[in-house]
């Protein structure tokens, strides 16, 4: 590691906590209705759409919006894919013969999950209209769905004897238009001044210095690089996702790219704390998160940094270059690496198939424990209070009384819950990669232990609703298509609906006053706890299959062994 | 759920025309009108024809010109098309072959810095590191006709430092070095 490398990552990681305050009280204000500036909008929106925002919902109501207004967008993905032949905005002549009916499931899957996973390569599948009316859309819908859960969720550990936690419409209308539009307009338009392209012209073709030709993809790219940063989505325009140098031109957009994927999630740790009223609860979660993130930045820059050996004997030095730009180097490629797993964000600017063995492990790792290291919009504080539960719930079995959570008896109900979305999460991944890797093994790009990690990185990011790949793996067959959309499904699903359910059995009860018997859940003691069970949980469910994949290949490795 | 399904058609129609084409809509104007060069893809012109994109790097193979890395993209590399990476893993024999390869082909012996050999994410990468750079000097030199200091001159006149100071790495824009090459020739 060098100096100048460890300096981006304190540089990057200072700015994230000092926007987490800002930002935490702009969305407190905003989901709360404070902000008005955009009532003429908001009044709009729900006249359109016929709510009465006034009008809260019991949590089976909010439910039942969200999965009607996911479902209903999954259809609106899935049509203008397959009829992209026939709809404007096509210059490249895209239609359904690339776009074939398990490819358009697939995406409209992902996207509406907030996955954004990339069978499809977005310069030689999909039209402009497609690219901007259907996977854009879905890049704010789905965040805005993702934030609107954790506010409830949020509501949930803050009211008493409530019985609703909010209007799932207010809070997705309220998402869109305070936060994640703004915010994309300013980071579009900064982005378009570094490089990025937005035009909606045919792709051009030049003849090289050298006299051969090269066909250079155009595209709306930079009013859907914001928003696929801003809203954790990961999705690329391009198939070479944010490594293309028409999504991330220099070292700067890199930067700012990375503070987009984290600004929401961690800011919404202190609007936990601000709405709970009790902000050091949040800035627990928020070290909680830092120490996890820290960890693995350093793992994989230092392993990255190494190199693989056997390169080395070839006389390759300066560590592992396979899959990075030069313009980003090695340090800012590990730091994004690391943040956009930690994060459902998904986006990569280098190819993590390339990465050494345990500099692959880390992005494995931190999409196995949840995503839960500032996480996703929405989905990592959601994620992290699912953990916060356990954590309690392990507490109380050690000390032999209820646990409680800022106030809150956390009962069989809340437990069950949360070990209802944990459990489906971890089975989508382990058994749909013990089926791939039966069924799965014909589209591999890499043999041995390297072969089955493209299996499992698949399906955990699909259950993760993350994004990134090991991508060598070729995905756009029927079984993978298919099979990554139902993960993705039962990842982003089995989690909100539990989630929601908490949040209502939650905001019905009363809340306990201190004691000298309670556990406080601000300070180190329950910060390690938590990291402890994140870390614990992940292990013991992971281990097995880690072992056989970039820890069985990291020791390979050190033996010359190739495949 | 059923009774909530009217709701969310009319939202999905609201947002899809205003995040998915008002927002972008307006984006591609403003951003036409304030960037226009970098908003079409910073394209290069030369003799009234455009021969490439200051963001995108091309096949070079000629003696005389230097030489960017391998590229994964598309079926000869570099193609702006079909961006790409090799995505090789670490025990991949393919990989160890292809970076031999890649050496003989460079008629280097000795250590090479790891971005030559290598292919980038995107396979577009625009740059080499400046120790690939100067790796490459005595044979462009040679190849034009050129005196060694003339061309570590031009290639020092083409590193780029990292950003701000501290971002990302130093880097040469390979595309731009050769065009100023030809033009001291002419």
């Amino acid at each position: 590691m060098t100096s100048n490398g460890v300096l981006q990552v304190v540089v990057f990681f200072l700015l994230i906590v000092l926007a987490a305050r800002p930002f935490g009280v702009y969305m407190a204000r905003v989901f709360s209705g404070e902000f008005a500036f955009l009532r003429a909008m908001e009044r709009f929106f729900y006249r359109v759409v016929g709510v009465d925002a006034n009008q809260e919902q019991h949590w089976t109501q909010y439910a039942g919006s969200l999965l009607s207004f996911s479902f209903v967008s999954f259809l609106f993905t899935y049509l203008l894919q397959r009829l992209q032949g026939v709809l404007p905005l096509n210059p490249a002549g895209f239609g359904t013969e690339v776009m074939t009916p398990e490819l358009a499931f697939n995406t409209a899957v992902s996207f509406v999950t907030n996955t954004n996973w990339q069978a499809y390569g977005g310069e030689s599948t999909m039209s402009y209209l497609v690219q901007m009316a259907a996977l854009t859309v879905q890049n704010f819908a789905s965040a805005a769905a993702g934030l609107a859960v954790a506010i409830a969720l949020t509501r949930g550990f803050a009211r008493q004897q409530a019985s609703s936690i909010g209007n799932f419409w207010v809070d997705l209308t309220r998402g869109v238009l305070y936060v994640l539009l703004p915010l994309s307009v300013v980071g579009a338009l900064f982005f378009c001044s570094q490089g990025v392209i937005q035009n909606l012209s045919a792709y051009t073709q030049v003849t090289t210095v050298e006299g051969r030709t090269q066909v250079i993809a155009q595209g709306p790219v930079a009013s859907q690089e914001a928003i696929k940063m801003l809203g954790t989505n990961g999705g690329g325009f391009f198939n070479a996702n944010s490594s293309h140098p028409f999504e991330n031109p220099t070292p700067l957009t890199n930067l700012v790219q990375m503070l987009m994927i984290f600004v929401i999630p961690a800011g919404l740790t202190y609007t936990f704390g601000r709405m709970t009223g009790d902000q050091r609860q949040g800035w627990a979660i928020f070290s909680a998160m830092a120490v996890l993130f820290l960890a693995g930045v350093f793992v994989v820059y230092g392993m990255e940094q190494a190199g693989n050996p056997e390169l080395a004997r070839l006389g390759v030095v300066g560590g592992n270059m396979e899959g990075k730009e030069v313009r980003f180097g090695i340090a800012a490629t590990a730091l994004f690496a690391t943040i956009t797993t930690a994060a459902s964000c998904g986006a990569v600017n280098g190819m993590h198939d390339s990465l050494t063995p345990l500099g692959g492990l880390v992005p494995l790792f931190n999409m196995q424990t949840g995503e839960v290291i500032f996480g996703g919009v929405g989905a990592g504080l959601y994620g992290v209070l699912l953990f916060a539960v356990l954590a309690v719930f392990i507490a109380g079995l050690m000390v032999g009384r209820t646990p409680e959570y800022l106030g809150k008896k956390i009962e069989g109900k809340e437990v069950k819950m949360a070990m209802l979305a944990m459990i489906a999460t971890a089975a989508a991944i382990l058994l749909f990669t013990a089926a791939g890797s039966v069924v799965g093994t014909g589209t591999l790009n890499n043999a041995g232990p390297h072969g089955f990690a493209e299996i499992l990185y698949a399906y955990t990011s699909a259950a993760a609703n993350n994004g990134s790949a090991f991508a060598g793996i070729g995905v756009n067959t029927p079984w993978y298509n298919v099979t990554l959309g139902i993960a993705m499904l039962v990842g982003r699903f089995f989690i909100i609906i539990p989630m929601l359910a908490v949040a209502g059995s939650l905001a019905a009860k009363k809340k306990l006053p201190v004691t000298t018997g309670t556990l406080p859940t601000h300070g180190p003691l329950f910060v390690t706890l938590l990291v402890g069970t994140i870390v614990i949980v992940g292990a013991l469910t992971f281990f097995p299959a880690l072992s056989l994949s970039p820890i069985a290949e990291h020791f390979l490795l050190l033996e010359g062994r190739l495949f | 759920m059923w009774t909530q399904m009217m709701p969310a058609l009319r939202m999905t129609l609201l947002l899809t025309v205003l995040t998915g084409l008002i927002y972008p809509g307006a984006v591609t104007a403003l951003c036409q009108a304030l960037f226009p060069a970098q908003a079409n893809g910073s394209l290069i012109v030369r003799n009234g024809k455009v021969i490439g994109s200051a963001l995108i790097g091309q096949n070079f193979a000629g003696e005389g010109y230097f030489h960017p890395r391998p590229s994964a993209a598309g079926a000869d590399g570099y193609d702006a098309a079909a961006s790409g990476g090799s995505n090789l893993g670490p025990t991949s024999r393919k990989l160890m072959e292809r970076v031999k390869q890649a050496k003989v082909a460079e008629g280097i012996e000795g250590p090479v810095p790891a971005d030559l050999l290598t292919a980038s994410g995107s396979g577009l990468d625009p740059h080499i590191s400046p120790e690939s750079a100067e790796l490459q000097i005595a044979r462009v030199a040679k190849a034009r006709g050129m005196s060694f200091q003339a061309v570590a001159a031009l290639v020092r006149q083409y590193t780029e430092d990292r950003d701000l100071g501290f971002l990302g790495e130093a880097r040469v824009n390979v595309l731009l070095l050769n065009l100023a090459l030809d033009e001291v020739r002419q």
